[in-house]
């Protein structure tokens, strides 16, 4: 069995920004496990621009994002296996993993980063009823075939779902040839990114259905056509507000799904909101030793914010191999998502292990205009900050530091909530 | 000029099929669609029955129970996935327990074996997710789940490495009395024999009714379901049924052979014999009715829906045999549930009537069993590593969600009557079929079909016919 001080498990964005960040903090003995022919994930389909404008302030498209990270990983000389499939990994951070030339084989772990993403909601998830022909795709799924084989899913096309991939994807159609007719969105408010509705549908007169779905699906082979209904304040259609659509593909854009099988696998808890493990301030799971970030951990909008938080993983990864962690003597302080905070990444905090800084994560469930965000050190509103607007597509953040916690010694709980204006 | 045509391969037929195939004979299949197990075959309950919901002494009943009698074997003669789990009919109320008596009473007359009547405890001992107001139950332990494709497909194939021909796309349109047999019209030519099988499921009736006067009548039952991700797969250790109604034995709970938990079906009486559409009523009505039974069903883990119809026949019965004024066309019409389960006895059923009318005489050489596709999950650590060594694409996972990989899509796709779409991969290997719908994996198992079936990409389809996954290349159209 080989070892090795951290395994990786993913190449894509998150897994190469943890990996760099360890080896720079000085462990060598790294691999990255990637189940794909190449690293970079899901940036490689993402060809498109806007990426890293908050890390290399400019504008890149995925696969120059990625390459970036990529040749940083080449020239630290991280070690990554490709086309390798993690089949497990134990409790005591043996991993096992196959691919066609080594066959099946462990690694032994000192400390694990789980960074292996996220997957597309499907149709069934949904339950819409109607026929199963050709046609119907995931917009990862679409993405992949126009951006990677050059090949045209459909001609006249409608999109469920108004997250980020699905945005994309209405603008990627359209350039391509095809007739996006529609995109149709469950939810009174965009899943997406403001830009992306300016960028990709009103810059191409693209209509959104707010507060729409699709109700029924026609065509034995291949899709024929959809009616969409306006629905209620609970999401159930409502009779009477139905519109057929006639088209031959349906892009699915109505969410991720932190993908998460090994964690579980491997005892790790999960969290009911984010579908991702609950972890610390260190990004590490109840497992000691095995740390979790990107879009395993919780969804993400923009990258940049996962090569930063894949950063910390890979930092506090080393603290952990290298037994420099404090572990006496600190607070541990609860944060607690409370009116319209849905949940927080991180949910604990111990005062002695954490850095001098702390980016507190987290995402809205509703649209708030003109609010505030605020944090409470138990009783005590200690951040009081006006915004605009709030959004469940848009995830936000607040910083804590050392300093300020420390100044509160008998403090227990920070809860993160939002307030009215 | 062939001894006997099979109309349909589906269950039915490919049963006939592989009996019929014990003997010297020159027999095809044809089928409609570019696979077997493409029509009720393939979405239905995949339970094999115990059998005290037929009337004793109908067909019914005793192909029911000798189907189930033999499946165990079958199983392991044509390598696929079979588990006798038992079964449990839940009665609600003390109102109910005539009804349940009387279904004990009919096993019994019917012969199935090993019946009890649990009392509330006693189910919820073995079941603890049956629902709190539990009266008492029926128990079977001869009941079991079995997978539909791969039954099918076992069979087809089985039939086929025993000389049966199948044709595939091949649609029979009209029928025609010729001396000493029929002649089938089809979309691929005209084809004579001496015999035919009608095995054509929701069809059977236009079929039967082109030779005879003494006419059938079969309604589309269409019955829908939801798929639970396997992280549900255990909430019940059993097949659940609610007490049978006149339209059927309602919706239950079971797992599957793959280990997910599959919710269903309704019944709803349909015209159109193409009809498998899930409607949004069917869902709820599904979803409703399974909590009746069952508690806590965590439908969030819902990974599909589908929906399947049953060939009912007015009369309630399998049809099978030689109507009185058609001599020489054998009907396996009707075959609604317990269908799934009786198909090894109808096939034998068929191909007794056939060797007996045509004189066959067995064959020397007849290969009575079939090796599936290698599941390397079963496999030891050593055994799967060695089989990597030898056969490298079995390190190589294509469907991340059931863990596919390129050797068993590449063994589908080779085997006899191989899979020629995306969906005829799934059905054989299951890739496509877990939590993410085959997202991922689609546009890896459409390039293995490309290249092994020597055509582009954009010529791959979900399920034949003009079900093309893509429809040309990027700015084709500008």
């Amino acid at each position: 069995m080989k070892n090795y001080d951290i395994v990786i498990i993913g190449g894509g964005p998150a897994g190469l920004a943890a990996a760099v960040s360890a080896k720079r903090n000085g462990i060598e003995s790294i691999l990255i496990l990637e189940r794909d022919k190449e690293l970079g994930g899901i940036l490689n389909q993402c060809i498109h621009n806007g990426f890293g404008l908050h890390t290399f302030k400019e504008e890149l498209t995925g696969p120059e994002y990625a390459q970036r990270f990529i040749d940083q990983a080449k020239e630290l000389e991280i070690e990554y296996r490709l086309n390798t499939m993690v089949m497990d990994i134990s409790r005591k951070k043996v991993v096992t993993a196959m691919n066609r030339e080594e066959g099946l084989f462990e690694i032994r772990a000192k400390a694990v980063i789980l960074a292996m993403g996220c997957r597309e909601r499907s149709r069934g998830a949904l339950n819409i009823p109607g026929y199963r022909p050709a046609g119907i795709y995931s917009a990862g799924t679409a993405q992949r075939l126009v951006n990677m084989e050059g090949l045209m899913p459909g001609r006249e096309v409608v999109i469920l779902g108004s997250g980020d991939i699905g945005l994309i994807m209405a603008r990627r159609m359209t350039l391509e040839g095809a007739k996006v007719k529609v995109v149709a969105e469950l939810m009174p408010y965009s899943g997406g990114l403001k830009r992306n509705i300016v960028q990709c549908l009103d810059d191409y007169g693209i209509p959104l259905k707010l507060s729409h779905t699709v109700v029924d699906i026609k065509g034995k082979e291949r899709l024929e056509g959809v009616t969409l209904a306006e629905v209620d304040k609970t999401g159930k259609p409502i009779p009477g507000t139905e519109e057929e659509y006639s088209c031959d593909t349906l892009l699915l854009s109505v969410g991720l799904i932190p993908e998460n099988e090994l964690s579980r696998g491997m005892g790790v808890e999960m969290s009911g909101v984010t579908s991702g493990p609950v972890v610390n301030e260190s990004l590490e799971t109840n497992i000691e030793g095995v740390f979790a970030c990107g879009n395993v951990l919780h969804v993400h909008d923009l990258v940049d914010f996962v090569s930063e938080e894949a950063g910390t993983a890979g930092k506090n990864a080393v603290a952990y191999v290298k037994g420099e962690r404090q572990t006496d003597g600190g607070q541990e302080i609860r944060l607690n998502p409370a009116d319209g905070v849905r949940y927080t990444v991180p949910v604990s905090i111990n005062t002695a292990r954490m850095d001098e800084n702390l980016t507190v994560r987290f995402r809205v469930g509703a649209v708030f205009k003109n609010c505030y965000v605020s944090a409470y050190f138990d009783d005590e509103r200690v951040i009081h900050r006006k915004r605009q607007i709030v959004a469940p597509g848009e995830m936000e953040e607040i910083k804590l530091t050392k300093e300020q916690l420390l100044k509160y010694p008998d403090l227990k709980t920070v809860t993160v909530k939002i307030e009215e204006a | 000029m062939y001894d006997v045509i099979i109309i349909g391969g589906g269950v039915s037929g490919a049963a006939s099929a592989r009996e019929l195939s014990r003997y010297k004979v020159r027999a095809c299949v044809l089928e409609k669609e570019e696979d077997v197990c493409c029509g009720t075959s393939k979405a239905n309950s995949a339970i094999a029955h115990a059998g005290y919901d037929a009337e004793p002494g109908s067909l019914m009943a005793k192909l029911n129970v000798r189907g189930n009698e033999m499946m165990e074997q079958l199983s392991k003669d044509l390598d696929f996935p079979f588990q006798r789990i038992g079964s449990l009919v839940i009665c609600l109320s003390e109102e109910e327990m005539p009804g349940l008596q009387k279904l004990y009473d009919k096993g019994i007359a019917n012969g199935v074996k090993g019946l009890k009547i649990l009392n509330r405890e006693e189910v919820l001992e073995m079941e603890p997710n049956i629902t709190d107001n539990v009266y008492a139950a029926l128990y079977a332990p001869t009941a079991g789940i079995v997978c539909p494709f791969n039954l099918n497909i076992a069979l087809a194939e089985n039939a086929y490495t025993n000389g049966i021909e199948f044709r595939f796309n091949t649609e029979v349109q009209n029928i025609r009395k010729i001396d000493g047999g029929y002649e089938l019209c089809t979309n691929q030519g005209t084809f004579r024999t001496k015999y035919v099988v009608n095995a054509a499921g929701v069809y059977a009736d236009k079929f039967h009714n082109m030779v005879s006067e003494k006419k059938i009548h079969i309604t589309p039952r269409r019955g829908d379901y939801c798929l639970l991700d396997k992280s549900a797969g255990t909430h019940v250790s059993r097949t659940i049924f609610s007490l049978p109604t006149k339209y059927g034995k309602g919706v239950l709970v079971t797992p599957t052979v793959h280990g997910n938990l599959l919710v269903g079906p309704t019944a709803i009486d349909i015209e159109n014999k193409e009809g498998t559409n899930t409607t949004r009523e069917g869902l709820d009505e599904v979803i409703t009715k399974a909590g009746q039974n069952v508690k806590n069903l965590p439908m969030r883990q819902v990974i599909t829906s589908f929906a399947g119809l049953r060939a009912h026949e007015d009369g309630t019965e399998f049809i099978i045999g030689e109507p009185e004024d058609a001599r020489g066309f054998i009907d396996c019409a009707g075959i609604e549930s317990p269908g799934l389960t009786s198909c090894p006895a109808i096939g034998e059923m068929v191909a007794g009537i056939l060797q007996e009318k045509l004189g066959l005489e067995k064959k020397d050489n007849f290969i009575a069993t079939r090796k599936g596709i290698l599941d390397p999950d079963t496999l030891t650590r050593e055994e799967r590593a060695e089989l990597i060594q030898r056969e490298p694409a079995y390190g190589n996972i294509i469907c991340r969600c059931e863990m596919i990989t390129e050797g068993e899509i590449l063994d589908a796709i080779r085997r006899p009557l191989g899979a020629r779409s995306l969906d005829g991969v799934k059905r054989r290997t299951r890739a496509g079929m877990g939590r993410c719908q085959s997202g991922f994996c689609s546009p890896r198992t459409m390039e293995i079909l490309a290249r092994e079936l020597h055509v582009s990409m954009a010529d791959i389809t979900k399920s034949g016919g003009k079900s093309r996954l893509v429809v040309g290349t990027n700015k084709d159209t500008l």
